[in-house]
C-alpha cells in the first residue's frame, strides 16, 4: 500500500516518478551474446589442491575424448590450467586417466 | 634431503603382500643410499586406463621419499630391471601431504557405499572390452 503511494507522488518537476526515462544498466556490456562471467571452481577458500592423483577432480576438466578442456570452457585462471594441464599429464602417464578415450 | 613423491605399478599377477613386499624391497634400496622412506601407501590393484605392458590392471604403491637424489637415481635404475614393475613416476615436492592421498580417500568412501554396484559396473565394462577383442 506505502509503496504504490510513493510512486504516484510528483517530484519537483512534475513527472510522475516511475514515467520518467530509466537508463539501461551499463549499455556497453549488452552485446548479443554476452555471457555471465563465471568464476574460477578453484577460486573459494576451501577449494581443492591440483593434484595428479585427484583422479575425481582432474576428471572434470578432460573432455570425453579425453582431451584437456580449454579454460575459456572450464574458466579456470591461466595459473591454474597450467597446474591443471601439468596434474592431467602425470595421471596419464601412471594411467589413471587415459590419453584417448572413447 | 629433497623430498619426493614416488608411484609404482606393479604386475597384476602377483598378489596383494607380494606386491606390497616391493615396498620393503625399494626401501631398501632408498635406506643403502641413505635416505628415508616416510609413508608407504598400497592403492590396491586398480585398473589402468589404458593398456601398460599388455597389463589391463596393475597394483598401485605410493612411496614418500627423503632421500638424496643419487637414491632415486639408483631407485629407477633399479625399477627400470625389475620384471614386476611396469612402470614408475618420481615427483619433486616441497611437502608431503597430510593424510591419505585422494586415491585412498576415494577408495575409502567408495567402500562405504557398499561398492557393490562399482564392482558390477567394473566386471560388465571388463566384459565389454574382451568382447571387442574378440571382433
Amino acid at each position: 500500500m506505502a509503496r504504490e503511494d510513493d510512486t504516484d507522488q510528483l517530484d519537483e518537476a512534475g513527472v510522475p516518478e516511475r514515467r520518467r526515462p530509466v537508463e539501461p544498466p551499463n549499455i556497453t556490456i549488452r552485446r548479443p551474446f554476452f555471457r555471465r562471467r563465471k568464476s574460477s571452481p578453484f577460486a573459494h577458500a576451501d577449494a581443492p589442491k591440483i593434484d595428479y592423483k585427484d583422479v575425481k577432480l582432474l576428471q572434470r576438466f578432460i573432455s570425453e575424448r579425453g582431451k584437456i578442456v580449454p579454460r575459456r570452457i572450464t574458466a579456470v585462471t591461466a595459473k591454474e590450467q597450467r597446474l591443471l594441464a601439468q596434474a592431467i599429464k602425470r595421471a596419464r602417464e601412471l594411467a589413471l586417466l587415459p590419453y584417448v578415450s572413447g | 634431503m629433497p623430498l619426493y613423491e614416488h608411484t609404482v605399478i606393479a604386475r597384476p599377477d602377483l598378489s596383494a603382500q607380494q606386491a606390497q613386499a616391493l615396498a620393503d624391497q625399494f626401501g631398501q634400496v632408498i635406506a643403502d643410499q641413505g635416505g628415508k622412506v616416510a609413508k608407504v601407501e598400497y592403492w590396491g590393484l586398480r585398473n589402468l586406463a589404458y593398456r601398460v605392458k599388455k597389463n589391463r590392471k596393475g597394483h598401485y604403491l605410493h612411496l614418500n621419499v627423503d632421500a638424496p637424489a643419487a637414491a632415486i637415481a639408483e631407485l629407477e635404475r633399479t625399477q627400470r630391471i625389475h620384471e614386476d614393475v611396469l612402470r614408475y613416476l618420481t615427483v619433486k615436492v616441497e611437502a608431503f601431504e597430510e593424510g591419505p592421498s585422494a586415491v585412498m580417500q576415494a577408495k575409502s568412501s567408495r567402500d562405504e557405499r557398499g561398492g557393490r554396484r562399482e564392482r558390477d559396473r567394473d566386471r560388465e565394462r571388463g566384459e565389454r572390452d574382451r568382447g571387442e577383442f574378440r571382433s
